[in-house]
């Protein structure tokens, strides 16, 4: 509104929502260092082919094939049950739940929110039948249906990605939908369609944006839960296939009458898997308090 | 009210069948069958007599009208995997009360310890007491559950010298007069399935009290010369504990139908356990007896939690129209 006159006494630095909500971010020092340790992790998952010192699958012993931590320089984490370097299964561990993680929201976002979009903009009949649908979805707990799922399409991680993403589209859904619902009404809305905007101008174009900072919210949190879920299906043995690293699996195998001596196998997964959730939730409650400041404390 | 619970209870009834025809489908759309897996050596003469037996070899249609007129009257046929292949609903009724049991005795310590210390940390705002509370919470949000009740088998098995069998382990009686408790049957698995709910619930507490502290008729109270109890009690509490409600009754379907993990850790014959083991053994009569329980204890739960709303907070309306 006010442009500031060059040479002006008081230049006013310019000042944008977004740019706001990064100074919040940024001043929040638990928010900062989730996103560190998130970095970290990316780095790991993304660069796993350099940094592990060994192959994924590559047995070093079959004769008594597990070795505890610090002992052997060549292993410096030891070897799992079936004699393959811990350090590598580890650092490969972080490639597959960050695909997990990632992947599954992203599909299941792109799913839900275009229909949580349609459902709550349009209402009638189309919303109707999608309320139907998610009722449907929602009948029996998503994890039990996800597992129910992997039973019907087989392991592996495509397969555990598209399970979990197929349970996991209805919460942006329904919060798109109340975003929707609450924004329909609203005279940005009303004036940009009396001056003939599309609906999907509408949508897209004015809705969305005013929409987005919930969604991203709820993106951060899921990226946690879709880790969580897999590391559980893999726990239970019917998620992420061998020779495929994945920290639920190492978890499950680690558990044994062998646990007290070989504490390496369950102990160091636990830890990553504990820090990715901390990273997650860091960042994910930074980000509301530094794009919801009516919100914040 | 009462048009609105039947509505309510009609659309149940449809999701369970659109639900059941799913699952059916998509269960025997895998190829093989539950007698044709792993090393069970059947030859194909006896294959053949035990698909026909439990009338697996009728085209799909027919057994779907046949599993449904069954489940109308709550017959849900025998179970293939269990031992002694006992009818479905037998199983069930054996292993729900285990799960619910163990869900009540959850909703009961998180609920009163989250909202405990969620009103003390509010409180007491950045003292120690505070860190520690949030400390708890993102550590019962950021740990797994299986990671938990791993850790705890460890702990409580294997450093108390209680020997390696878990189903050896007692806790002493808490009431004179009762019978002790196996460690795994209640404390360790309550343990662990609280920890979640109590971290969400002392989190959320925490938030709405903390909201309720800074609001301006509590500063009006103060101004007014209250006491901090009273003011405590009659403003602050009843404010910020309504709200609430919206947080804590979507748990409890949660905790009433079970956790996979925790069950199958402890060895809880539970819903969770019979769930994991029936789907990986194929066992058709038990998963769809259990994916119908589940779905209905769900709606029924969900329906309740909508009635609860209107009761506590006047202003939600059930039709949107009229009356409630």
């Amino acid at each position: 509104m006010t442009t500031p006159a060059a040479g002006g006494p008081a230049v006013l630095p310019r000042r944008s929502p977004w740019g706001d909500a990064a100074r919040r971010f940024s001043r929040n020092r638990l928010a900062m260092f989730g996103l560190i340790l998130l970095l970290c992790l990316g780095f790991i998952a993304l660069f796993a082919d350099v940094l592990a010192p060994y192959e994924v699958g590559q047995a070093f012993r079959t004769q008594r094939a597990y070795l505890r931590p610090f002992i052997n320089p060549d292993h410096p984490l030891g070897l799992d049950g079936a004699g393959r370097d811990y350090l590598t299964r580890l650092i490969y561990g972080a490639r597959t739940s960050l695909l997990v993680g990632l992947s599954v929201p992203l599909i299941s976002f792109l799913i839900g929110v275009p229909l949580g979009a349609l459902s709550g903009y349009r209402g009638g009949w189309i919303d109707f039948v999608i309320q139907r649908l998610v009722d449907v979805a929602t009948a029996i707990p998503p994890l039990l249906f996800a597992l129910f799922l992997l039973s019907v399409v087989g392991s592996g991680v495509e397969n555990v990605i598209f399970v979990l993403a197929i349970t996991g589209w209805i919460e942006p859904l329904r919060l798109t939908r109340a975003q929707f619902l609450a924004y329909r009404e609203k005279d940005f809305v009303l004036s940009a369609r009396a001056l003939g905007a599309t609906d999907l101008r509408i949508i897209a174009g004015h809705i969305l944006p005013n929409a987005i900072s919930p969604l991203l919210i709820s993106f951060t949190f899921a990226v946690p839960l879709a880790i969580f879920a897999e590391a559980g299906l893999s726990f239970l043995g019917i998620g992420i296939t061998e020779p495929t690293a994945s920290w639920g699996k190492m978890v499950g195998s680690g558990i044994g009458s062998s646990v007290l001596v070989y504490y390496h196998v369950a102990l160091f997964p636990t830890l990553l898997v504990a820090f990715t959730m901390l990273g997650f939730s860091f960042v994910g409650d930074g980000l509301q308090e530094a794009l919801d400041p009516n919100r914040s404390r | 009210m009462t048009g609105y619970i039947l509505r309510r209870l009609l659309a149940l009834l449809f999701v369970m069948l659109v639900v059941s025809v799913i699952v059916f489908v998509l269960m025997n759309a895998v190829p093989g069958g539950p007698f044709s897996l792993g090393e069970r050596g059947y030859t194909p003469d006896a294959l053949a007599n035990l698909e026909r037996k439990y009338g697996l070899d009728k085209p799909l249609v027919e057994r779907y009208w046949n599993f449904l007129s069954g489940a109308l009257q709550l017959d849900f046929g025998y179970s293939f995997a269990v031992a002694g292949s006992p009818p479905v609903t037998e199983v069930i009724l054996r292993a729900w009360p285990v799960t619910l049991h163990i869900g009540l005795y959850t909703i009961m310590l998180s609920f009163t310890l989250g909202i405990l210390m969620g009103i003390v940390a509010a409180y007491r705002r950045n003292t120690w007491i505070d860190n520690l509370v949030t400390f708890t919470a993102t550590l019962g949000i950021t740990l797994p559950s299986f990671i938990i009740a791993t850790f705890l088998l460890i702990l409580f098995g294997f450093q108390n010298g209680w020997g390696d069998n878990p189903r050896e382990w007692i806790i002493p009686p808490l009431f004179p007069g009762t019978a002790p408790l196996l460690a795994t049957d209640y404390f360790l698995p309550v343990f662990t399935y609280a920890l979640a709910p109590l971290a969400l619930v002392a989190r959320y507490t925490r938030a709405s009290v903390a909201d309720a502290l800074s609001a301006d008729y509590v500063r009006t109270a103060r101004a007014k010369g209250l006491t901090d109890r009273r003011i405590m009690f009659r403003h602050v509490l009843r404010n910020a504990l309504i709200p609430m409600v919206t947080v804590l009754l979507p748990q409890i379907p949660n905790l009433l139908t079970g956790s996979l993990f925790i069950e199958v850790v402890y060895g809880i014959p539970g819903l969770g356990k019979f769930f994991v083991t029936s789907i990986t053994n194929r066992d058709y009569p038990m998963i769809m007896g259990l994916v119908l329980l589940v779905a209905f204890l769900w709606g029924i739960t969900y329906l309740i939690t909508d009635i609860l709303y209107t009761l506590i907070d006047p202003r939600v309306r059930l039709t949107g129209r009229g009356s409630a």
